[in-house]
């Protein structure tokens, strides 16, 4: 069972929907027990870091996400903003996040004036590494993106792959079993679905 | 780096159901636009675009529970309009997983509610778009409320307006191809692309994939089409359809 954490961001529905699709059980929940007793967990999320730690904080899910993650080393997949709440910091609010992953979140600040933020769209990713996450994806694929502030990784060896806006960003981070995708796999059709069915073989 | 153009599917809700008009009139019954987003997701489809043509028109508010099924169905992102006149009801649909935001009708009084949404969710959250059709006398005016309303501003002023205003995308709509099969107006998608140096979206008239490829080596950044995708020729028997991978290589 894969419970998707619901603190109240955006409609999770989609990453149901789609896992179902996909063949895949999964639960939309804050509650503890759910997520305590799930195989591994998806953290999703569309809206401004500062409040994302606020619901976190404010369902008691940070000491329940530390245990089952950094404990019991229960695979997590963080998207977008979900991805963002893994890093120790984020620009955004200016405050800390779980801190999962070495690695902070920063503003795009671009200096080519086409180039707008957020940066929305489909874009292409050049992975960084070998992956289960990756195996059998379909060559060039590509990614929906909505964001306005991107992940930097301070270890290399966790940079899964990466995404050219302006300048390069993580679009993907992998710790062990801890990954962050800071597209949304849920409206990337089959190349998002291809990532999903990955992750829930980890 | 610019992104490549996109093919949108545009889905017309009307009393609930999905229905495809011609020239923005005769509304007939296509089918469940739920249904109709699944045969999408089974397609590599890139956006969608969920058009309600009786929220101006009856000046109501949008059909959320309807709305919030078909983001959550979607497996690709989704611009939904009608009925949008104010950042309550924009915040409101962002909330329920929809990606951007087409507006016309608000427009004809309130341009400041582009900035508005986009200081919040961005400017390309935010579409705006232009109906335009010709008058008896052949003259191309551009029209709010569903075509029933004649702007006083011609079709470039509008462009300008809107984006000078902050909106992150244009929609050109011909009415008069609306359903016509008579391929897009690429006359005004040239004129407009020249113009302004926001991405511009085509529609109306789409009918076979040389259009896609024509309209995308004129400019357009995406080319929106829906008979073309709802029914099979020469009947017009309901078959949504969607060519695969025939525009990225």
């Amino acid at each position: 069972m894969t419970t998707i954490i619901n603190y109240n961001l955006g409609n999770p529905k989609s990453i149901k929907n789609m896992l179902a699709y996909l063949g895949i059980e999964s639960r939309i929940s804050a509650n503890h027990e759910d997520i305590a007793s799930a195989e591994r967990l998806i953290l999703p999320g569309v809206g401004h870091f500062q409040h994302g730690m606020e619901q976190l904080e404010l369902l008691g899910l940070v000491e329940v996400l530390k245990n089952e993650v950094l404990e019991n080393k229960k695979p997590i997949l963080g998207i977008c903003l979900g991805m963002q709440l893994l890093t120790k910091h984020s620009a955004e609010g200016n405050r800390a996040g779980l801190g999962f992953v070495d690695a902070q979140t920063k503003k795009f600040e671009l200096q080519d004036a086409n180039l707008k933020v957020p940066h929305m769209g489909w874009n292409e990713v050049s992975w960084q590494k070998e992956s289960a996450l990756l195996a059998s994806i379909a060559e060039k694929p590509r990614y929906y993106f909505v964001h306005s502030y991107f992940v930097e990784c301070n270890q290399k060896d966790d940079v899964l792959g990466t995404t050219h806006y302006g300048q390069d960003f993580v679009a993907a981070f992998q710790h062990e079993s801890i990954i962050g995708m800071q597209f949304h796999p849920e409206k990337s059709h089959r190349f998002g679905m291809e990532l999903l069915q990955n992750f829930t073989k980890l | 780096m610019p992104l490549q153009p996109r093919i949108i599917p545009v889905l017309l809700l009307h009393k609930g159901g999905l229905y495809k008009t011609k020239q923005f009139k005769k509304p007939s019954y296509v089918g469940d636009p739920i249904n109709a987003v699944r045969i999408f997701n089974e397609k590599q489809v890139d956006e969608l675009m969920i058009l309600d043509i009786d929220c101006s028109v009856n000046n109501s508010a949008p059909n959320y529970e309807l709305i919030e099924e078909i983001a959550s169905e979607a497996f690709m992102p989704v611009a939904y309009g009608g009925g949008v006149n104010s950042i309550e009801i924009a915040k409101k649909l962002f909330g329920l997983g929809i990606e951007k935001v087409v507006l016309n009708t608000v427009l004809q009084h309130n341009t400041t509610l582009i900035q508005q949404i986009g200081d919040t969710y961005g400017a390309q959250a935010v579409v705006a778009c232009i109906d335009f059709k010709k008058n008896l006398f052949g003259k191309t005016n551009a029209y709010f409320k569903s075509g029933s309303t004649k702007a006083d501003q011609s079709i470039p002023q509008l462009a300008k307006l809107y984006e000078a205003a902050g909106a992150g995308e244009l929609l050109l709509n011909d009415i008069d191809r609306e359903g016509s099969y008579s391929g897009y107006n690429l006359t005004m998608l040239k004129e407009l692309v020249s113009i302004v140096n926001i991405p511009v979206v085509v529609s109306g008239g789409a009918s076979q994939v040389s259009d896609f490829t024509e309209a995308a080596q004129n400019g357009a950044s995406g080319m929106a089409a829906g008979s073309m995708f709802i029914y099979q020729r020469p009947y017009n028997a309901v078959l949504i359809s969607y060519p695969s991978n025939y525009f990225y290589s």
